[in-house]
């Protein structure tokens, strides 16, 4: 890097913003040197993403100042941010699926000739890809890729527009622990050759391993800044949680019961009409969280539209209470008592321009007392979305209230009203924690903790895995839809053991490989 | 073969307008932009011609003048769409009852006059080539020009630097707009130009295919472009494909008219919309999904920068 190195490579300053009224960032102060990650530590919501998103042009800040290299700039688009050396490796990569990762690699640069010279492309990419250890295959579509790969074809396609910055947004969160690694080493390269790294995460053993500084935001506001070596995980949390509060998940000793819903040989399809799940088996039992890890896009989620109903069997066979389902449509599974905490909460879950009140009888309008033939008796609804709020604490200035206008965890807090009030039998949950603060949080695990304690079989999806250790009973990994093990005692089960499950390695062969090493 | 040659030879005439129009939809559509206006800029495209045509007796600046007009009213369609976000189903259809108003009301006093049009031009060599000559090369320079707008198009989304740009702005418009390509000037320029060439396809009609005006006179035409950009997956080797069928079902029913058939004629000149639809139907649920050419995930949404996910 041929600039000044003294000067800071890029400096904010009193940085804000806001969207209709959210101040998503308040006055932020943020530099980085070259050859130095600098961590964006904090909570989702925190700000962390729309003040890297302004420095790369995607907003424009309403106040605050940025310098590159002690020279002020005005970003007014990407196309700024670009040219000063900036690039931005966001969480949803902005790839475009339908084209192959060369034609990704050179989109929207200007300095090339019209007709697109695809070889001196592709040469010039394989030579940043084994200097970088990030190897790709050229001319596949970006839909056919990995996640893993995909994230290593936006860090080249960053290096190749000759980035001096680097912004990584939540890199690890969709990477199995030896994928993490690698893209660790590929950081360190990156740092050697004088980038400046940004690195936004929220997971503080990879913070404090990787980065030389920490810059922690709370809320929208710049809690502080401090170096690396000066401090503790525990002393980063606190700043970054505010109070000290310990999530303890407690969990009360299981009483297994009987089998209340299984799955024999199921094979279901995903949206392009390709196996996602294979031949897969499972039991739930009353009274147990069966968890199941895995990365994002192996199957959990068409599993769980399957057992309730969404999306259809190809072939295998279901049965709830040793009856076998003949028809598996939403509403015959909701009838059979299956319920459903679906991700996509204002998608699926909820409609977000109905209120309250209307949101709260999806599931059951067509039943007595709340139908009457052909007409809705809201008094019987009005009691019964009063009682949901009250026992789910759902905040909400009033019932009819459009949920739209509601926080993620008051979202969460009424669907969860709304599946459980009536002591379902069988519950699938699919992220049920995520994006909710930790009071939230709390509420919603201890809710379906509750639930198991009261017999329920519960399906647990999610992405973090201490909850999923914590939480579940059995454990099972899935990998290109099968499951790769399945443990009844998840807190013995290592960490790398559930990274190499993750990354598609048996069980067995993972034990098998550990005697090996151990004689 | 000698039945053949000129039913063959008359497909590509009369497919010619929609293939036109099919193509300028593909360039627009491909932008994440859906014009359902066709109808309307072709008819405004139709009467343009026409009119410029007999006042100046020089069809090239009447092809030239429809292609403005057509970019004219398609901005209108831009505005609302690409600017103001609005829906665009809506506005493209309002653009079609306009463009079809506007069109019967200014075409009123130039019922029954003629031009002279747009002539034939015998290309040499490539016209004495048995069977295929007299087919594809033994026509008015408008057909020609659409030979080449097929081939321009398809090197241009697949080799160009512009159609990468294009084909990302439709596909997904955040990321384009990430590496600082411009959303709203690409969805502008796209949704332009393919307007301009929708109305030289209505052009076609009045200036080179009937060389009169007639009131309503592309019967439909507009709308069966529209569908076939859907049946053609977007491209413009197949939109030929497509175009040139109704052109030749067109022409063959024509015939069978006029050698007095005892078919009822609404009938006869039902065939061509329905045969059209039917076979790209069947071929496109056949094949499934094309790749660089299948449709843009974008289309028919407005782009906003700071919408938060």
């Amino acid at each position: 890097m041929s600039r000044n190195i003294l000067s800071p490579l890029v400096r904010m300053e009193g940085i804000t913003k806001t969207f209709a009224g959210f101040v998503a960032n308040s006055q932020i102060d943020f530099d980085v040197k070259n050859g130095e990650v600098h961590s964006l530590l904090g909570e989702n919501g925190a700000g962390k993403t729309t003040l890297m998103n302004i420095l790369s042009g995607l907003y424009i800040q309403d106040e605050g100042n940025i310098w590159i290299h002690d020279e002020l700039r005005e970003f007014r688009s990407p196309r700024d941010a670009i040219l000063s050396g900036i690039g931005m490796v966001h969480q949803h990569f902005m790839l475009v699926p339908s084209m192959t990762v060369w034609e990704n690699m050179v989109l929207g640069l200007k300095d090339l000739p019209s007709i697109l010279p695809k070889k001196e492309i592709i040469g010039q990419m394989e030579s940043l890809s084994s200097r970088y250890g990030l190897h790709v295959e050229p001319e596949a579509r970006i839909w056919q890729l990995s996640i893993g790969e995909q994230q290593r074809v936006s860090i080249l396609k960053v290096l190749f527009r000759k980035a001096e910055l680097l912004i990584l947004d939540e890199p690890t969160a969709v990477l199995t622990p030896q994928e993490a690694d690698n893209l660790f080493k590929t950081v360190h390269q990156m740092k050697a050759e004088g980038h400046g790294i940004v690195f936004i995460s929220h997971k503080l053993n990879e913070v404090t391993a990787l980065s030389d500084r920490v810059t922690i935001l709370r809320k929208g506001k710049r809690i502080g800044t401090v170096n690396t070596s000066d401090t503790t995980q525990e002393n980063l949390a606190e700043m970054m949680v505010g109070k000290r509060v310990s999530f303890n998940i407690t969990k009360r000793p299981q009483k297994p019961g009987k089998i209340s819903m299984e799955i024999r040989d199921l094979s279901v399809n995903n949206d392009r009409g390709l196996p996602a799940v294979r031949d897969l088996c499972l039991q739930l039992r009353e009274g147990e969280i069966l968890g199941i890890a895995g990365i994002a896009g192996n199957g959990q989620q068409e599993l769980c539209e399957a057992m309730v109903g969404l999306r259809k069997v190809e072939a295998g066979e279901m049965y709830i209470n040793q009856i076998r389902i003949q028809k598996a449509d939403p509403k015959s599974m909701i009838s059979q008592g299956v319920r459903y905490i679906p991700a996509d909460r204002k998608g699926t879950g909820l409609v977000p321009n109905m209120n309250v009140q209307e949101n709260s009888i999806l599931k059951n309008y067509w039943q007595k007392p709340v139908s009457r033939g052909i007409t809705i008796d809201w008094n019987v609804v009005y009691k019964l979305a009063s009682s949901i709020v009250r026992k789910f604490n759902v905040d909400t200035p009033s019932l009819s209230t459009p949920v739209r206008n509601l926080s993620g965890g008051n979202l969460q807090k009424l669907m969860l009203g709304r599946e459980l009030s009536d002591e379902p039998p069988v519950i699938i949950a699919v992220h049920p924690t995520w994006g909710l603060d930790v009071a939230a949080t709390g509420f919603v695990r201890d809710t379906i903790l509750n639930e198991r304690d009261k017999g329920a079989s519960i399906l647990l999806v999610s992405e973090d895995l201490d909850e999923l250790v914590a939480m579940s009973d059995r454990l099972a990994v899935m990998h290109k839809g099968r499951f790769m093990g399945i443990t009844d005692e998840p807190e013995t089960l290592s960490r790398e053991a559930l990274g190499l499950m993750m990354a598609g390695i048996a069980h067995e062969d993972i034990l098998q490989r550990d005697e090996g090493k151990g004689s | 073969m000698d039945i053949l040659i000129p039913i063959l030879a008359a497909a590509v005439r009369s497919g010619t307008p929609i293939l036109y129009a099919t193509l300028g939809e593909i360039l627009t559509e491909k932008s994440g932009v859906l014009n359902l206006g066709l109808e309307g800029i072709m008819l405004m495209g139709a009467f343009t011609g026409f009119a410029v045509s007999m006042y100046t007796g020089n069809p090239w600046i009447a092809i030239a003048a429809s292609f403005l007009v057509g970019m004219i009213i398609t901005s209108i369609h831009g505005f609302l769409c690409i600017t103001m976000g609005a829906n665009q189903v809506v506005s493209g259809l309002a653009l079609t009852m306009a463009g079809t108003g506007a069109s019967s009301l200014l075409g009123r006093n130039f019922i029954g006059e003629t031009i002279t049009g747009l002539g034939k031009m015998h290309l040499p060599f490539l016209s004495e080539i048995p069977f295929i000559g007299p087919i594809l090369f033994d026509h008015d320079p408008l057909v020609y020009i659409s030979y080449f707008l097929v081939l321009f198009m398809c090197f241009f989304l697949s080799f160009t630097k512009s159609g990468l740009s294009l084909r990302a702005v439709g596909d997904s418009p955040r990321s384009a707009d990430s590496v600082g390509i411009s959303v709203v000037r690409t969805r502008y320029f796209y949704t332009l130009i393919g307007g301009g060439i929708v109305a030289i396809g209505g052009a076609y009609m009045s200036v080179a295919y009937t060389k009169m005006w007639g009131d309503l006179m592309t019967a439909g035409r507009g709308w069966i472009a529209v569908a076939l950009v859907i049946f053609a997956i977007w491209h413009p080797m197949r939109a030929a494909f497509g175009a040139y069928l109704f052109g030749g079902v067109e022409a063959f029913q024509l015939r069978l008219q006029a050698a007095g058939t005892t078919i009822p004629t609404p009938l006869l000149m039902m065939l061509p919309y329905i045969l059209t639809i039917t076979v790209l139907l069947v071929i496109s649920i056949r094949e499934g999904k094309g790749l660089i050419f299948e449709a843009p995930s974008s289309l028919g949404q407005p782009f906003y920068r700071e919408e938060r996910e």
